[in-house]
């Protein structure tokens, strides 16, 4: 099973595995003290990966039943009992990482599995009316036509009261609010096309429209139901990622018990026990303990900082060497992740304001559809003083100008551009997000997590004696700290391996190798006067110093030339200190780059910009870019964000390499190009139709045949849609190698799409 | 026109369980995984 054994270790890097209490904090009760359990397993892809997965769970006691979704890339674990069995365990025996996701969050999509229901009553509805329709159209005799009109009212009409609600509610409610939208000359479209055929056939006429009126709801809730796909496909992909924030924290009562208490139980003064490799869930200052803290996610700062009592420490940061007790100074609805919220809920920029493509083209297409259909009535009027013929023409050039194209002009293409960009492993919030990606004329990158992959890199191995080099690592190899981690990998396997190890948070890690005492840490520490800087020694003597830099992510040096190239100015908006942003900026070659930034000040430069006329695209990860990412005209994220960022962002891209920005770019304005296309052949048919309508040529046949054929032109042109893979990045030709190679590269991280 | 009589609500009532099959399905969860369902098959049950 080699195709599916995938790597572990990005679970171990991001956090310690959520305990049981988590787990059980996690569950949802079903009843006959059933529980179940849902987890997000990235790596499965196979039909293997669900029989090695579900064989897993056979012999585990109290476990009911564990199935594999294989499309949702999801677990579910049905047990019994008041303690959890050990689910993560055991998928990470049969060879998977697994996390939690939240389960209040996923309650099935009420609103999509109603556009599912109203489009097949439609579809069915529409396909018998059509049915009799063929044989009213090739001549049935007065009686039998009389009959099928009465079928097909019979048909046609709970299929509008039930499929037609879903354009009548929101129309309605638009109105309402004075304003209009696609929906309304739908909606008005149908009912009177429904209305004027009920009346004809009563009196026995020939021609009715029922067939138009349903199948125009069919067509039209398939671009709706697509859309809600599109957009529920995205949310669950980003859902499943793993989640940063903890759902609670291990409380220490006075008496020396511990409990593990919900995220909303926590308050004030009570004192938190927070285990290595744990996320603080509240602002607090330390009690007990030493360690450092990785702070990269919430401050942007690369390099981790050592805490020791008296500390404060901040809501989101991770604990990574040392056991520590925090005092809790706020609980979690006014910590300093309450206050991003809160940020961002002001910060609301251009996504508000944004109106959709859809619905602008609605303000100045229904006006007018109205107004050809009342001159058509009143000209015939005048004409013929025949009203019943007058009121049958106008609804013949209602319903031939039915935006069935319109309405599938957006959403088709749309659907089509997210499936594209979820196959290269970027996940969109919206159509509206692509609409605004499309428009923007800007990009603003952070720098911790996002240019960078926010971890440390050794610099100047080189220059240390590739001995110490591989003692440091098989020394490291035993330490959680990033600048370890970083060390790691150098371990050979050529040095005798350390015989006694502790790591003395903050400070660095200590070996006895043959009764030698090696130190691995900070420099003042290991070697007695010395200065700043991680360093290797025996017995107090210097054996090499290390210098490490953030490395940045694949591809990003490549990624920003692109976007250069292809003419948006970049910048970079850091939270962390000068010297470490300046040098990032000039590995890069950007030349806008300001640092120590606070969350409000990056929504600052954001809004000045917008200010100015730009419309920028924010690319950041951390809790400190949140606001910044709900304030820019567009925002993208990685999958190794902070929830929040994640939440904020329209797109969550998945793959390690940066590329994903411009390639989104690229496909948001094909995407857009597109729809503009779609809109066009919209409106050419509606010009050469509606002069017939109003001459009072068209049949319910011709309404029919002209209603399908331009929807399968718009669906047909949405289907140009280039995948990722075959795209040029950026207008220069030569730039064509970039796209394979970020094939080749892109390792799957969370999962391939 | 006398085979009408029964011919199109017997077209009716098929298309209507049609119809009820693919909501009855739909409420079954059988669509929630359509990949999995085609890979289940190549499993064997134990």
């Amino acid at each position: 099973m080699s195709c599916c054994a995938p790597g572990v270790e990005a679970a171990a890097e991001l956090g310690g595995a959520p305990s049981r209490d988590e787990i059980l904090l996690a569950s949802r009760d079903l009843k006959d003290g059933l529980r179940q359990t849902d987890l997000s397993v990235p790596g499965i892809h196979c039909g293997a990966c669900i029989a090695a997965i579900e064989g897993a769970f056979r012999d585990v006691p109290a476990v009911e039943q564990a199935r594999v979704n294989l499309s949702a890339k999801r677990l579910s674990v049905k047990w019994r009992g008041d303690t959890p069995p050990p689910i993560i365990e055991t998928v990470s025996r049969a060879g998977y990482e697994a996390h939690l996701f939240d389960t209040e969050e996923d309650a099935a999509d009420p609103e999509l599995s109603r556009l599912v229901r109203a489009t097949a009553v439609a579809g069915f509805a529409s396909m018998n009316i059509m049915l009799l329709s063929v044989s009213v159209w090739s001549g049935a005799e007065p009686e039998t036509r009389q009959a099928f009109h009465w079928i097909s009212a019979a048909l046609a009409f709970p299929a509008l009261l039930y499929s037609g609600r879903v354009f009548f509610a929101s129309a309605w409610s638009a109105l309402r609010q004075g304003r209009t939208n696609m929906d309304v000359p739908i909606s008005v479209g149908v009912i009177l096309a429904f209305a004027l055929s009920l009346y004809d056939t009563m009196a026995g006429g020939a021609y009715a429209y029922f067939d138009a009126a349903v199948s125009l709801l069919f067509f039209l809730l398939i671009g709706r139901t697509l859309d809600h796909i599109m957009r529920e496909k995205a949310r669950s992909a980003v859902r499943g990622l793993i989640k940063l924030t903890p759902r609670g924290a291990t409380v220490e009562r006075e008496d020396g018990s511990r409990d593990y208490l919900p995220a909303n139980q926590i308050e004030t003064g009570m004192l938190l026990a927070v285990a290595p490799g744990e996320r603080l869930l509240v602002d607090g200052i330390v009690q007990w303990g030493r360690s450092d803290i990785d702070c990269a996610l919430v401050s942007g700062e690369s390099a981790a900082q050592s805490v020791e009592p008296g500390s404060a420490v901040r809501a989101g940061t991770l604990n990574l060497t040392g056991a520590m007790k925090v005092t809790a100074t706020s609980d979690a609805s006014n910590s300093s992740l309450a206050d991003m919220v809160a940020l961002m809920a002001v910060a609301d920029g251009g996504r508000a304001r944004y109106r959709r493509i859809a619905d602008r083209a609605a303000r100045l297409y229904s006006p007018l559809v109205h107004a050809t259909a009342f001159l058509t009535f009143f000209g015939w009027m005048a004409a013929t003083g025949d009203w019943h013929r007058a009121i049958g023409i106008a609804i013949a050039v209602l319903i031939i100008t039915c935006p069935c194209a319109l309405g599938l002009a957006v959403p088709i293409v749309q659907t089509v551009a997210a499936r594209r960009l979820f196959e290269a492993g970027i996940m969109v919030k919206d159509g509206s997000a692509l609409e605004r990606l499309a428009e923007i004329d800007m990009v603003a990158f952070d720098k911790t997590g996002t240019l960078t992959t926010g971890r440390p890199r050794l610099a100047n191995a080189s220059e240390i004696d590739a001995g110490a080099l591989a003692l440091a690592g098989a020394i490291a190899a035993h330490s959680n700290h990033p600048v370890s981690r970083a060390l790691a990998p150098f371990d050979d396997g050529s040095q005798p391996s350390p015989a006694i190890i502790t790591e003395h948070p903050g400070l660095g890690v200590e070996a006895r190798i043959d009764r030698l005492l090696y130190r691995l840490g900070r420099a003042e520490w290991a070697v007695p006067g010395g200065s700043a800087g991680t360093v290797l020694s025996r017995d107090g003597q210097r054996l090499a110093s290390f210098v490490f830099e953030d490395s940045l992510r694949q591809d990003a040096a490549s990624s920003v030339e692109a976007l250069r190239r292809d003419g948006f100015p970049v910048a970079i908006l850091s939270g962390d200190v000068e010297h470490a942003a300046s040098r990032v900026a000039k590995q890069l070659g950007v030349g806008d780059v300001t640092a120590r930034l606070l969350p409000e000040e990056k929504v600052a430069r954001i809004a000045a910009l917008a200010a100015g006329g730009r419309k920028v695209l924010m690319v950041g990860d951390g809790l400190n870019d949140a606001p910044a990412l709900s304030a820019a005209h567009a925002s993208m994220a990685p999958s190794t964000a902070s929830d929040i960022g994640r939440n904020a962002a329209d797109f969550v891209f998945l793959r390690p390499s940066l590329l994903s920005v411009p390639n989104a770019i690229c496909v948001a304005r094909e995407a857009n190009r597109l729809v503009h296309q779609n809109f066009a052949i919209a409106i050419a048919y509606n010009a050469i139709a509606i002069p017939f309508a109003i001459a009072g040529y068209v049949t319910p046949l011709i309404a029919a045949l002209a209603m399908s054929l331009s929807s399968i032109v718009v669906v047909a042109n949405a289907l140009r849609l280039h995948p990722v893979a075959d795209r040029v990045p950026a207008a220069d030709p030569r730039s064509r190698t970039l796209a394979p190679k970020q094939q080749a590269l892109g390792q799957p991280l969370a999962g391939r799409a | 026109m006398s085979s009408l009589v029964y011919l199109v609500p017997l077209a009716l009532l098929l298309g209507g369980a049609a119809l009820g099959a693919f909501l009855w399905s739909l409420r079954s969860g059988q669509y929630e995984d359509m990949q999995g369902a085609a890979e289940r098959i190549l499993l064997d049950d134990d």
